[in-house]
């Protein structure tokens, strides 16, 4: 049986509204998913090396803040400097559509905007993050 | 009367309703709240057989002040019309000030940027990306005094939603004050300053529980003997709502904090009504128009008789539990975006009919983003309708004596005391916050209401049900990131021009007073006076006081 795919889910930056990431966090737990939570106020630098430490499979990022397109392009950064390339960057939140293909261009492999159902994204989990292993 | 009015219920039951219900079922099994609490198809005389007008409602003006905390309520004077705002540097935001005075908003509310509530300068690397984004960035006393240009402090009031570092902001304030010749006894206005709150559910602290209470204590102490306009503390339920809490978690939750204010401004040596009469509170307005109407009654009347009876309060002040409200952030879609409106209509009436001090209107586009001037606007209209055309506040508490609203206000009562007892039992609020208790109530109350959108259980119109696939425009704020450039350039300026040797020795004698138990208030205020930035004075308390982390519950 293949290894389930283990998901980071962290909160980055200054701001502490967490209700979104908690519920995505239980959703893709109960989904099968193995979920490791961060916690709040986390820099780029403990993320990764939270992800490498714990050898996710993807980062799951959920900015409320306006402040999307400095630490995801950083998470990215600092993923690919410690030589993590590998692990996938996902996320979400109060993101304006413009800055969409801006994150995507940087890396982001998927962005979800408010609205998107719990299914939308354990679905996309499943199809999308390959194991790193 | 009531066996009489027992049995003709029973016979509607059993000849008109059994009728009916044989030839076509209702819609649903069972029909609930947005939080779940099962509502009755009928409500009755019955219903409410043990209310007594004079102990449970009162006439408004007086004890439990269930009815409303005015005798004249919105005959007298309408509520404050008070929309949030603030965004990039403090000249952009004092622009948007002057702007909603003049569209005729009657008081100023200030939304900071995340770095400011969590006590970092503009310049300080976690700003990063953050700066301006969410709320106006002040650094220094300077920044300050730019927000409040030509802004007479005499004749408006001013909240201001910060909380970790209010006691600094507070300070900045009233020396803006003094420099416009406004005497301290004259300004009035409300720092939010719940730090509680923080813990349980909008997550901005700095500091841990114990030595944050302190700083709210040397507040309530400093206003009582010199800003005697002040409230200190907008103890708040807004975000535990927003967190996913049901109306009753929201109301439980949010007086057992009040009642851990009010229990450690006694252990302080205070009485009770020296500081009590300052406490007010701040409500979420959600979607299910009953519910909420009915949460405000129940929440006045709880509060009302724990401060007679638990505290002893002997004066009505005390006693009344004054609100500012919002409309509910969480139940905007992005989706059909102009829908935003009706509902924000709905919750508006809801608070206003619950007998609200003050109401902010959430505008149609802040799921994408801070507001536009246009959207603000129209979210100011709609509470102007609500109060001119309306006919709402014409009379006082409507709702009082509907056989379903009384009910309801008596079933959310009793959750609420429910959430109060069980915090009682742990020992008080900060033990049970330390246990996590509020925490995971509403994290498990929030999934379990995100599985019931996923399900169909509840309708969210444009998201799980009358889903159009075609986009609705609409245009949005976008902060650019040259506001951290400027911002950046504002903070560094001042650092380097300020008299820095003034300034170390008042954070020195600041943290004198943070290591002893002085009241700390007077030495903040000589620190930012000498243009002291909010980052440095931050650091002085995470020096004496320590952080809080996380605790990671999910």
């Amino acid at each position: 049986m293949a290894k389930k795919l283990r998901i980071l889910v962290a909160k980055p930056g200054l701001d502490g509204h967490d209700r979104g990431a908690k519920v995505v966090a239980r959703a893709l737990r109960d989904a099968g998913f193995e979920v490791i939570y961060t916690g709040l106020h986390q820099t780029p630098e403990m993320i990764v090396s939270a992800a490498i430490d714990e050898d996710v499979d993807a980062v799951s990022m959920s900015v409320l803040s306006g402040a999307h397109m400095f630490l995801f392009p950083e998470v990215i950064r600092l993923l690919k400097e410690k030589g993590a390339p590998e692990i996938s960057v996902f996320g979400g939140g109060i993101i304006p559509d413009e800055d969409i293909p801006k994150l995507e261009d940087a890396g982001v492999a998927k962005i979800f905007t408010p609205g998107a159902s719990l299914k939308d994204i354990t679905d996309w989990v499943a199809s999308n993050v390959q194991s790193t292993k | 009367m009531s066996s009489n009015l027992k049995k003709e219920y029973q016979r509607w039951k059993e000849e008109t309703l059994a009728q009916t219900l044989s030839k076509s079922p209702e819609r649903k099994e069972k029909f609930t709240t947005l939080s779940d609490h099962e509502i009755e198809r009928l409500y009755t005389p019955l219903d409410v057989e043990n209310l007594d007008y004079k102990n449970d409602l009162g006439n408004p003006g007086e004890f439990p002040f269930t009815r409303g905390i005015h005798s004249t309520m919105y005959r007298g004077r309408l509520w404050t019309m008070r929309q949030f705002a603030g965004f990039g540097t403090a000249k952009d935001s004092n622009e948007r000030f002057h702007y909603l005075l003049k569209q005729g908003q009657t008081g100023l509310s200030v939304a900071f940027h995340m770095p400011t509530i969590m006590g970092y300068d503009s310049d300080h690397d976690r700003s990063r990306g953050e700066v301006g984004k969410v709320g106006v960035s002040i650094d220094t006393l300077a920044d300050m005094e730019t927000l409040f240009d030509k802004i007479p402090l005499d004749q408006v009031t001013t909240s201001m939603t910060i909380n970790a570092p209010a006691s600094i902001l507070w300070a900045m304030y009233l020396v803006v004050a003094e420099k416009q010749g406004v005497s301290w006894d004259k300004v009035g206005g409300t720092t939010q300053n719940d730090i509680l709150k923080e813990y349980i559910a909008q997550k901005s602290w700095i500091y841990p529980p114990r030595p944050s209470m302190r700083l709210i204590v040397d507040m309530m102490e400093f206003a009582k003997d010199h800003v005697p306009r002040w409230n200190t503390i907008s103890i708040s339920g807004y975000h535990i709502r927003e967190a996913g809490s049901t109306a009753a978690q929201e109301l439980g939750f949010t007086l057992a904090d009040g009642i851990g204010y009010v229990q450690a401004g006694i252990e302080r040596g205070m009485s009770v009504d020296e500081f009590a009469p300052r406490l007010s509170f701040f409500f979420n307005s959600h979607s299910d128009f009953f519910e909420e109407i009915a949460k405000f009654r129940a929440g006045r009347r709880i509060w009302a008789r724990v401060m007679k009876e638990r505290f002893g309060a002997k004066n009505p002040k005390s006693m009344m539990c004054r609100f500012h409200t919002q409309t509910a952030g969480c139940s905007l879609t992005a989706q059909q975006p102009y829908n935003n409106v009706i509902r924000t209509t709905i919750q508006a009436m809801s608070a206003v009919l619950g007998g609200t001090q003050s109401l902010h209107t959430n505008s149609l586009d802040e799921t994408l983003s801070l507001p536009t001037e246009e959207a603000v606007t129209l979210a100011l209209r709609t509470q102007q309708i609500i109060a001119e055309e309306s006919g709402i506040p014409a009379t006082i508490d409507p709702f009082a004596g509907s056989y379903f609203v009384e009910k309801l206000t008596n079933e959310i009562e009793a959750k609420a005391l429910e959430y109060i007892t069980n915090i009682d039992k742990m020992g008080g609020i900060i033990e049970a916050i330390e246990k996590g208790y509020p925490q995971q109530e509403i994290g498990n109350a929030s999934y379990k209401y995100q599985r019931q959108v996923e399900s169909n259980d509840k309708t969210v119109v444009g998201v799980n049900k009358y889903i159009d696939d075609s986009k609705q425009e609409v245009p949005i704020l976008l902060i650019g990131e040259e506001v951290e450039k400027v911002q950046i350039q504002n903070v560094t300026k001042i650092k380097a021009s300020r008299d820095n040797q003034k300034v170390e020795a008042c954070l020195q004698n600041l943290k004198q007073a943070a290591l002893g138990t002085q009241n700390v208030m007077p030495f903040i205020i000589e620190a930012v006076r000498e243009y002291a930035s909010l980052g440095e004075i931050c650091d002085v308390f995470r020096e004496t006081f320590g952080e809080y982390h996380d605790p990671k519950w999910l």
